[in-house]
This record gives structure tokens, sequence and C-alpha cells, in this order.
């Protein structure tokens, strides 16, 4: 399968591992991605707090964009994204009104009809394929690891229509199909604030260090996330929410690309592993996996 | 400004404020009956000035300034964990939107100043650039809040390890993007 590739802002900067591990992973698991040239930001949690049309015609924009080329959908990687993409498609196919509105604004029509697609979804569409087990060469047994949906990944359910908004699995899945071992915890669907993550960051310190307080007294060894704003949060602010609440995390947060990579072989300086504030390469190696 | 009809100067202004929040969020506000299972399941709920059942109750009851005026509308995280177990399926963030929107564009001071702030400078950024130039964005935004070293202490770990792109993005068709911003402007004002 071939996908219009939506890497959305993070992946080029603060995010540029998980950018890596996705091309990665996709290569291992058989999916052909093109990126989609000259998109443009979804324009995120600030477009829809400022105006509704502009949080629906952004990503409209880079939706026709990627209407134009010859592939079965649009594949992003971060939650946020997702989130607006699929809002926008939502909008567009059930409101008239924005339709035209959007038409209006944009100076050309989009149907809403381009499939947007996270890489976790095509992820838990390869685990359930044949031969899949084949191209794991690493083995991954003993590790622990707690899978982090965070907000819009799952939810509301009627956007993203993917895995159940309060107990979601899929995460977890891909995590026992790698031969690891899922931990249960209960803050896998809580909040990490990223939408304050500028402007209100006590609020983020606090929502995030309970999310990793949690894996931590949970005995996870790491934490996995699909989005680049998670895991701004959740690793490169560790050591300000140890300071911040006084209390010793040390928890390492992967993109669960990093983790597909390291069962399909890859090393850590190719899965960026390197990138991470909290260095995940330690508790890895003391699970007894080999890089 | 839009005229004043004849069947909306017989309304209060207070069923007024209502119904112009229902219309913009397309939300029925008015079936909410009080429940408080968006504010049980709020994460930013221990900051908030008013809990989001209480908002829903102001705007309710055409408490207007009250409502425009508080935390509340700004410290929401989006999240959507209340719309997501809303029971009467009122997509909260959506009137959280609006309130946020009629707050800004009538004035009213927000008591979380910065996040307004943050969402200016994002969007500007956004039109100047159309993919969000990080390192950009955060430098305005320490400016204009006036936390001139916020977030500096990662910035050596981020060079160091490459995760701060210091060129701002290039895209073709910025021309066409702005123009785009510019129609929404325009249609938002008639």
């Amino acid at each position: 399968m071939k996908f219009a590739f939506y890497p959305g802002c993070s992946l080029e900067s603060s995010a540029k591992e998980y950018k890596e591990s996705t091309l990665l992973a996709a290569e291992s698991l058989g999916l052909e991605l093109e990126e989609i040239p000259d998109w443009i930001c979804c324009g995120s949690t600030p477009a829809h707090m400022s105006d509704e049309l502009l949080g629906i015609a952004l990503p409209a924009y880079s939706l026709l964009l990627a209407k134009q080329m010859d592939t079965d959908g649009v594949l992003v990687t971060c939650a946020s994204c997702y989130s607006r993409l699929k809002a926008a498609n939502h909008a567009i196919l059930n409101d008239g009104t924005m339709k035209k509105k959007v038409a209006e604004a944009l100076g050309e029509e989009y149907d809403g009809g381009v499939p947007v697609r996270h890489m976790l979804e095509l992820t838990s569409d390869a685990i359930a394929q044949p031969g899949f087990d084949e191209k794991i060469t690493r083995k991954l047994s003993g590790l622990k690891v707690a899978s982090y949906y965070g907000c819009l990944l799952v939810r509301p359910p009627e956007i993203t229509g993917f895995d159940d908004p309060e107990d979601p699995q899929s995460l977890d899945r891909l995590v026992a199909a790698l031969g690891a071992e899922p931990v249960d915890w209960r803050y896998k669907v809580e909040c990490c604030g990223a939408a304050l993550a500028f402007s209100q960051v006590d609020i983020v310190r606090k929502l995030s260090g309970e999310i990793l307080q949690d894996a931590k007294d949970t005995e996870a060894d790491v934490v996995i996330v699909a989005c680049p704003l998670c895991h701004s949060n959740l690793d490169l602010r560790q050591r300000n929410i140890e300071k911040y609440l006084g209390i010793d995390l040390e928890v390492p947060v992967l993109y669960f690309t990093q983790l597909l990579g390291l069962a399909f072989g890859y090393s850590a300086a190719e899965l960026g592993l390197g990138k991470h504030e909290i260095n995940p390469v330690p508790v890895l190696r003391k699970r007894g996996i080999n890089i | 400004m839009k005229s004043t009809s004849v069947a909306d100067s017989t309304k209060t202004a207070s069923t007024q404020f209502l119904e112009r929040v229902e219309e913009q969020s397309g939300q029925k506000v008015r079936i909410c009956y009080q429940c408080g299972k968006c504010s049980a399941g709020c994460p930013v709920g221990y900051a908030m000035d008013l809990l989001p059942n209480q908002v829903m109750r102001l705007v309710q009851l055409g408490l207007k300034d009250e409502v425009l005026s508080c935390a509340t509308i700004w410290l929401c995280a989006s999240c959507e964990t209340c719309a997501t177990r809303c029971p009467r399926e009122i997509e909260i963030v959506k009137v959280m939107d609006v309130l946020r929107q009629k707050s800004r564009r009538e004035g009213y001071p927000s008591p979380a100043r910065e996040v307004p702030v943050f969402v200016s400078a994002f969007i500007n950024n956004l039109k100047r650039f159309g993919r969000l130039y990080e390192a950009g964005l955060v430098g305005v935004y320490n400016l204009l809040s006036g936390h001139i070293t916020k977030d500096m202490d990662k910035a050596p770990a981020m060079l160091l390890k490459r995760k701060i792109a210091l060129m701002p993005p290039r895209v073709k068709g910025m021309g066409k993007v702005r123009k785009i911003m510019k129609n929404i402007e325009e249609m938002r004002q008639q």
C-alpha cells in the first residue's frame, strides 16, 4: 500500500527520531510513503480555539494536496494532526454549510473523502497479517511496557473511530506481538496537557508527572507513545518535572515506532534512541535486549 | 455588526447569549442536566475557577460576563474527556471554543492571559511560515508573555541532540496560504 505522508511540524524538529523510526518501520512493513509536497501545519489546538473555520480549512488544504497524489490515503503519526485531519473530513462530510465555507476560503472544493490513517492503525493491521512474526529479528521478551495513548488518538470516538476511548488496546497488542510484556496501568488515556505546553507549564508538569509516576509505580521499564507532543512532555520535560515535583522518575519514553524498529533489528543509532532526554539503552540492556 | 431583529429585541440579553453560543457551537447547551461527569473527569479541573459543568450552567443562565471572563475557558486543554463521557452528548470543547472566541473578540480580560497570547503567537507563526517554526514561536511567545527565559534550560540539550530546527521551514505556496487565512478573517467579520 502507498500513503501520502503528512509528518506534521514536530517531526521536522523536536521529534526527528519519530520520523526516522516511522520511515524505517514503514519500510519493514511494506508500506510505501511519499511525503505530501508543501503540506502546511494542521493548526492543532490553537486554530480551533481561535476560529472554527480556520481549524477545518488548514487541514483541508493539505488533504487537497494529498488528493492529487495517487495513494491509498494520508498517513499521520501525530495524535493532534490525526485528530485535526479527521475532524476536517468529518465536518466537511457532515456539515454542508461548513463544506461551502471551506470551499470559499480555499478557493477550491474539497469533498472530505481522503482517508486519514494513523501509523498505529496501519501497524495494528500489519500485526494481524500472516508473516509478521518472521520480521521480528530481535527478542524483546522481559521488557515491561506501559502503553500511553493520551487524548486525541482515541477521543472523541466519533471523530477518530479508532480503538476504545477509555481502555484502548492497540499499543498493548503491538507490545505483546513483539514479545514484550504489556503492563496494566491507570494513566493510559489521561491528558499530558500538550495544549498548555508553553502557556501553563505548572499544569503540564503535574499532569505529565502523574502519568510518569504511575508508569513507575507499575514497574514499567519504558513508556511508549504515538504522538510527538506527548513525547515532548513526558521525555524532554522529565528532568524539569522531577525537580518541580521533588520526585525521582527516570522513566524512558519511546515512540512505538522505535520499539517496532528494535524488534525489526534496527540499531539504536538508526532509531535515534540517543535523542531522548532519558536514555532508554541501560534498561533495554538490563532486560537482555541485544543493542 | 448585525442589526437586531424584532424577534431578538423581545428576548432578554441572557437568552440571546445562550442562543448565540448554541448556534455558533452547534451544541445544545440547554439539554445539560448538570450531572457533573465532565467535571469529575476533567484533568485540569483542580486548577479551574469554574468547573466545566458550572460553565455549562452559566451559559444556560446567560451569565455572559461571568463566563467570558473566567480562567476555565483558557485552561481547558481540549483533551475531549468530557465530550467523550457526556451522557447528553454535548461536545463541550466546541462550546469552550466559542466562549474563548467571544471572550477574545469582545475584549474580556483573561485571568490566564498566557494562553491567548500563545494562541495568537502560534497563528501568526503559521501565517508567516506555513508550518510551525518552533524556535521562532518560543522566542516570540516568551517576549510577549514576559517569560523571557522560559524553556531556555532545555535549549542546550536539544541543540546538542539536533532537536531544534534553527532555520525556519520553507513551504512553497505561502502566497496562497496567506490568502486563505485572510479570506477566513474576512469571512469572520462579515
